[in-house]
C-alpha cells in the first residue's frame, strides 16, 4: 500500500483486494451493538471539504469515530479559505496542530495530489473526490457493492471482478466516479463500458481501458451491473444535450430498460440520484437498486483506506520520508 | 566610449573572426585585427550573434511590479542575449494609450540593459470591443508598430478585420493570441489523452487553429499583414504553410517552451507547467520544430511571463498561466533545434534576431555583424552545458519550467550600442 490515496489508478489489483478484504471484516463490526475499534486511538484525522459534500463528509466521519480517531471537521464555507487563504496555508496550518492524515475533498482536480506531493504537510492524504479527476473511495465502495452482490460476501473473498461487465451511463465528461471506477474495475479484471451522449464522452477517452457505447439499449442485456451517474439539469445550458427529456428518453433507467438487464444484475447509483432524470423512481426504489448498500459500504471501505494507510497501531512518527 | 576587440569568435558559427567595436558601431570586422587601444574579449570557440530581439515578452510595469519591472526584466533580457523586447499590452493600466506605451518605453532608455519597444493594445482594455488609438500610439515617442490584446483574442472578426485594416496606414501589425473563447471556456491545459485522464478542463487545438484560418484569410480579404504570437499546434503549422503558399502576409512565432515540452508534464499537476496556449503533444512539438527550420514558423519569441511565487505554489487551476523564458531561451532553442542538426547558429540568428527585428521594425536590431552596423551583439559560450537555477534569475519571478534540467549553451557577453550589458555571464 501507499502512503496516500490520490488515484484508484495508484492501487495494484492485491492492494484493491486487501482493501475489499480488509472492508468486510470492518463491515462485522457494523453488525455489534457497540460499533468501535481502538484501531486509531490516539491519531487525529481532519476532513478538508472545501467542496460541499455533507453525504461523504458524513461517511468518512462515521469511519474515522469507528476507528476512535480524534475528528476534526473543516469546512471552507466561512472558514478562512474564504478570506482568500491558500490551500498550502490552510493544510499546513492543519497540521501544524497535529494532523496525522488529511481527507481532501476539492473543487479542483489534482489539489489532493498537489496536497500529498509538493513538501506542503507530511501526513497521509485521502483523496475523497477532485474536481473532475477522481474520487477512489467511491470506486472501491462500489467494487465492493458488485462483488458482495456478484459474487458473495464469503465467497468473494480474496477475489477480484475477473469476467464482470459493467456499464456506467451519463455524465462521463465532468465524473471523478466514472474516472476512478474505469480505472479500479479494469484493476480488478472487470470489463467496463461507458455509455453517455458523445458530448459527454470526454475527448481523448480512446486511451482509456474502457469500451464506449452510445447506445444503452444494446449494452444492457451483456452487462452484470449498471451504473447510472448523477446527471446535473445545467448541463443542458451548455448545449450539452437538448433538453432532460430528451436525456431521459435516450439514457435514462426506467422500468422498461431495467426489464433488459440478465435477471442478476444490479442498478448501483453513487448519489445524490437525480430521480425522472437518469433514473425512475420505480427502478430507484427496486430491490435491485443498490444505492442505500453503496452508503452503508461506504462507511466499511473508508475504515478499511484509513486501517491499512494509517498502519492500524503503529506510532504515528515514522512518515518522514517524502518531505 | 572605448574600443572593445572580440577576438576569434565563430561570427554566426562561422570561421574565427575578430571584430572591434568603436563606440556604439562595429568598426571592423576581419582576422588578426590590432588590439591597439581596445579592450580585448577573448572569445575563441564562442558563437558571436547579433544581440537577440525578443518580439513577446510581459514585463508587467506598470501595475504588477511584484513579478517584474521593467529593470528586472530587461536585466533578465540582457542576461538571455536578448538587446531589443517588445512589451506586450496586458499592464495594469493597459497599454492602450500613447501615455503608457511612452512611459515604458522611456523606463526601458533609462536603465539601460535592453531597448524596449512598447507593443501597444488593438482594443481599448483588451476588451475586444472598441479600437484603441492606434495612431496616437504609433505617433508618440514610443512609435508603436505593433499592436496586440495578447492573453486575450480578438475574438470579434469585424474588430480583427478593422484592426487589420486600419495599421496598413502607417505600416503596423497585428500579433493575435488565436484563441476562440467559447471553446477555452474553464480551459487548463490541452484537450486530449492527458486531460481526459486528469480531469482537467480541455483547451482544445481547434480553437487556436480556427482563430488563425480565420486571420490568415481576413489579412488576405483586406491585404494587410498579420502576426501569429506563439503557434502551439501541428494543424496552426499546416494552416500557416498554406497561407504562406498563397502569398498571404503572415507571420508566425513559436516558444521555447512549445519547442521541448508537451502535455504529459501536467500529470504532475505542477502548475509551473501551466501556460497558455497550453504545452501541446510530442506530434506538436516535432511539427513546430520542423516549420522553424523550414521557415513556416519565422521566429522565435519568448512569451516571458513572470508571475509571484505564490501564483504558482498552489493547486493547478488556481494557478496563473505563464512561464519565464528570457534567461533559457538561447538554451533551449540549442537544444532543440541546433543540437538536433534542424538549424545552424546563422539560423538561429535569423529566427531570433533578424526576422523579429523585421517584424517589429526594430531599428539598428538584427542587423549584420558587419563594419558600420551599430555594435548590438550577443557571444554565447555552445560548449557549455549546465544545470538550470532560477535562483541565478535576473527576472524578479522564478516560474522557470526547466529548474533542474540540463541544457546546453550560456550567453557570456552581451552588447548593446557598444555597452556591455553583460560580461562573462554578469550583468554590468
Amino acid at each position: 500500500m501507499q502512503r496516500h490515496l490520490i488515484s484508484a489508478a495508484d492501487l495494484t489489483r492485491d492492494d484493491a483486494v486487501l482493501i475489499l478484504d480488509t472492508a468486510e471484516e470492518m463491515a462485522r463490526v457494523a453488525d455489534r451493538p457497540i460499533k468501535k475499534l481502538p484501531t486509531l486511538r490516539g491519531r487525529t484525522i481532519v476532513n478538508l471539504f472545501f467542496e460541499d459534500s455533507t453525504r461523504t463528509r458524513i461517511s468518512f466521519e462515521a469511519a474515522e469515530k469507528r476507528l476512535s480517531a480524534d475528528v476534526i471537521n473543516f469546512t471552507a464555507k466561512g472558514s478562512s479559505v474564504s478570506k482568500g487563504e491558500s490551500l498550502k496555508d490552510t493544510a499546513q496550518t492543519l497540521e501544524a496542530m497535529g494532523v496525522d492524515a488529511v481527507v481532501i475533498r476539492h473543487g479542483a482536480s489534482g489539489a489532493p495530489y498537489r496536497l500529498a506531493n509538493s513538501g506542503w504537510v507530511d501526513a497521509a492524504v485521502i483523496n475523497a473526490g477532485d474536481g473532475t479527476h477522481q474520487h477512489p473511495t467511491q470506486a472501491l465502495l462500489d467494487a465492493f457493492t458488485m462483488r458482495r452482490r456478484l459474487i458473495g460476501r464469503d465467497a468473494g473473498l480474496g477475489q477480484d471482478l475477473s469476467g464482470k461487465r459493467i456499464t456506467v451511463v451519463g455524465d462521463v465528461l465532468h465524473s471523478r466516479v466514472a474516472r476512478s471506477n474505469v480505472d479500479l474495475l479494469h484493476t480488478l479484471g472487470a470489463e467496463v463500458t461507458l455509455v453517455a451522449p458523445p458530448t459527454l464522452v470526454p475527448v481523448g477517452v480512446e486511451s482509456w481501458p474502457c469500451a464506449v457505447s452510445y447506445d444503452l439499449d444494446s449494452t444492457l442485456p451483456k452487462c452484470d451491473a449498471v451504473m447510472m451517474l448523477r446527471v446535473q439539469r445545467e448541463r443542458m445550458n451548455a448545449a450539452f444535450f437538448p433538453t432532460e427529456r430528451e436525456y431521459s428518453r435516450r439514457y435514462g433507467l426506467d422500468g422498461d430498460r431495467m426489464a433488459k438487464l440478465p435477471e442478476h444484475a444490479i442498478v448501483m447509483h453513487p448519489g445524490p440520484m437525480v430521480r425522472g432524470m437518469e433514473i425512475t423512481a420505480e427502478v430507484a426504489d427496486s430491490d435491485r437498486c443498490t444505492a442505500i448498500e453503496q452508503v452503508a459500504n461506504g462507511v466499511s471501505i473508508r475504515m478499511a483506506v484509513l486501517y491499512l494507510l494509517l498502519g492500524g497501531n503503529e506510532p504515528a512518527q515514522t512518515r518522514t520520508e517524502e518531505k | 566610449m572605448s574600443k572593445i576587440l572580440i577576438r576569434g569568435a565563430k561570427v554566426l558559427g562561422g570561421e574565427p573572426q575578430d571584430v572591434l567595436i568603436d563606440g556604439e558601431t562595429i568598426a571592423e570586422v576581419g582576422t588578426d585585427l590590432g588590439a591597439e587601444g581596445a579592450e580585448v574579449v577573448e572569445a575563441a570557440g564562442k558563437v558571436l550573434l547579433p544581440g537577440l530581439v525578443d518580439l513577446h515578452t510581459h514585463l508587467r510595469e506598470p501595475g504588477r511590479e511584484d513579478s517584474e519591472t521593467v529593470l528586472t526584466g530587461t536585466r533578465a533580457a540582457a542576461s538571455g542575449g536578448y538587446t531589443a523586447v517588445f512589451a506586450m499590452a496586458n499592464t495594469f493600466p493597459v497599454a492602450d494609450t500613447a501615455g503608457v506605451v511612452e512611459q515604458v518605453y522611456r523606463l526601458g532608455r533609462e536603465h539601460g540593459y535592453c531597448d524596449v519597444q512598447p507593443i501597444g493594445a488593438v482594443t481599448v482594455g483588451l476588451e475586444g470591443r472598441k479600437l484603441a488609438e492606434l495612431g496616437a500610439m504609433h505617433e508618440s515617442a514610443a512609435g508603436v508598430t505593433v499592436f496586440s490584446d495578447d492573453g486575450k483574442c480578438v475574438d470579434d472578426a469585424v474588430i480583427m478585420r478593422r484592426a487589420l485594416e486600419y495599421v496598413k496606414a502607417f505600416g503596423g501589425v497585428v500579433a493575435q493570441h488565436a484563441q476562440e473563447p467559447r471553446l477555452t471556456e474553464g480551459a487548463q491545459m490541452n484537450e486530449g489523452v492527458v486531460s481526459a485522464e486528469l480531469g482537467l478542463g480541455g483547451w482544445p487545438a481547434v480553437a487556436e487553429e480556427s482563430v488563425i484560418a480565420r486571420d490568415v484569410l481576413l489579412a488576405e480579404h483586406v491585404g494587410s499583414r498579420v502576426h501569429i504570437c506563439h503557434l502551439s499546434t501541428a494543424g496552426s503549422v499546416e494552416i500557416v504553410r498554406w497561407a504562406k503558399s498563397r502569398g498571404i502576409q503572415v507571420t508566425a512565432e513559436v516558444t521555447p517552451h512549445h519547442l521541448l515540452l508537451t502535455d504529459e508534464l501536467v500529470r504532475t499537476y505542477n502548475p509551473v507547467y501551466k501556460v497558455n496556449p497550453p504545452l501541446r503533444t510530442e506530434r506538436d512539438v516535432l511539427a513546430l520544430r520542423e516549420a522553424l527550420a523550414d521557415g513556416t514558423i519565422d521566429i522565435v519569441a519568448t512569451d516571458h511571463a513572470p508571475h509571484p511565487h505564490e501564483d504558482k505554489d498552489c493547486e493547478w487551476a488556481a494557478a496563473a498561466m505563464g512561464m519565464v523564458g528570457l534567461e533559457t531561451a538561447l538554451s533551449v532553442v540549442q537544444e532543440t533545434m541546433v543540437d538536433t542538426g534542424l538549424l545552424d547558429w546563422a539560423g538561429v540568428a535569423d529566427r531570433m534576431s533578424v526576422k523579429p527585428a523585421r517584424i517589429g521594425q526594430a531599428a539598428g536590431h538584427g542587423r549584420p555583424v558587419s563594419a558600420g552596423e551599430p555594435a548590438n551583439l550577443t557571444l554565447v559560450d555552445t560548449e557549455y552545458r549546465g544545470r538550470v537555477d532560477p535562483a541565478g534569475f535576473a527576472s524578479r519571478s522564478r516560474n522557470t519550467p526547466y529548474e533542474g534540467r540540463e541544457l546546453p549553451g550560456r550567453v557570456t557577453h552581451t552588447w548593446l550600442r557598444g555597452k556591455a550589458t553583460l560580461v562573462d555571464g554578469k550583468l554590468t
